[in-house]
């Protein structure tokens, strides 16, 4: 479901790559393609509204930063217990992304993903801990996938 | 990397969302924090120099911008180079990791539209011979909405 027409694209193509550090960095973008700075900054709003845009901000980068622990953590809970269990999990100051995803058994039996951030590697493992005990006997196992090697990492073409 | 000034952190930390909609925002956000606009200005350029800020800007939500998957892969370390850039190097593919697990190898595909996320994940099966394991979102109980960066 795209419901952007081809101006929206071009504003969130050139809106997610970075805003310009200048005065006027909206009416520097909509020069660029060719709208005006009033309507930009409309259409972003309707896309904020209707949660095409999550946000519009400061984008740290957290592995700068010293995170540069983050585990996958990944958990298969009984069906019944996540609806309720899912938000709470979600809810952790240190999970950033959490979501419901298939299983697909044999080789992946996990319905539950919780993204886990932290300094060392410890830290990950003493978070991890706290959602086991938080989802308790709901959780029939799971698993934390470290990442290597960061392959590709860009914005989202549209 | 604890050691920014205050400034710099509250300018990290407090607009990571709702970055003022208006022609100056900078301006709104220098006076916000009681100091002038040029040096937000510098400020920004001097973190996104040394690597700590990304960007100032939007962040999609892929699922309601086109269509995404997460897919999963289970690759034989010898092949996994050659696969993990065979994969990287489609334009849909946006997030490629290395991770440790019997499935190795994890991407996100963001297309306008779910036919061609399926159309991708099908090409990198009938190239690799590699089966694709597709995830995709169900339901979300927490989206990327910026989180502290709890300093110590």
């Amino acid at each position: 479901m795209s419901s952007l027409d081809p101006i929206d694209r071009r504003i969130v193509e050139a809106t997610q790559a970075g805003l310009p550090f200048e005065a006027r960095p909206y009416h520097a973008v909509a020069e660029k393609i060719g709208i005006e700075a009033d309507e930009l900054m409309a259409r972003l709003r309707r896309m904020l509204e209707k949660g095409v845009i999550r946000r519009i901000g400061a984008v740290p980068n957290h592995y700068a930063l010293g995170w540069t622990a983050n585990g996958m953590s990944v958990w298969d809970v009984e069906d019944d217990a996540l609806p309720a269990l899912g938000p709470e999990v979600g809810g952790l100051p240190f999970v950033s992304h959490c979501y419901r995803r298939p299983r697909k058994p044999p080789l992946w039996p996990y319905n539950l993903f919780a993204m886990v951030h932290g300094r060392q590697a410890d830290e990950v493992t003493a978070k991890v801990e706290q959602i086991a005990r938080l989802l308790g006997p709901a959780s029939r196992r799971h698993d934390v996938l470290t990442s290597t090697r960061i392959l590709k990492k860009t914005g989202l073409r549209l | 990397m604890t050691t920014l000034p205050d400034t710099a952190r509250s300018l990290i930390d407090g607009f990571q969302r709702d970055f003022p909609l208006s022609p100056r925002p900078y301006a709104v956000i220098a006076a916000r924090l009681g100091i002038d606009e040029e040096t937000v200005l510098s400020i920004l350029r001097q973190l996104e120099a040394s690597g700590v800020l990304s960007r100032v800007g939007a962040v999609v939500e892929p699922h309601r911008a086109g269509s995404s998957t997460l897919a999963a892969m289970s690759v034989p370390p010898y092949a996994l180079s050659q696969i993990a850039d065979f994969v990287s190097g489609f334009a849909e593919v946006n997030h490629n990791y290395e991770r440790e697990h019997r499935l190795n190898l994890w991407f996100v595909v963001h297309a306008p539209n779910g036919a061609r996320v399926r159309q991708v994940l099908r090409e990198i099966e009938y190239r690799t011979g590699v089966p694709v394991v597709d995830l995709p979102l169900e339901e979300a109980f927490r989206l990327d909405l910026g989180f502290p960066v709890q300093w110590h």
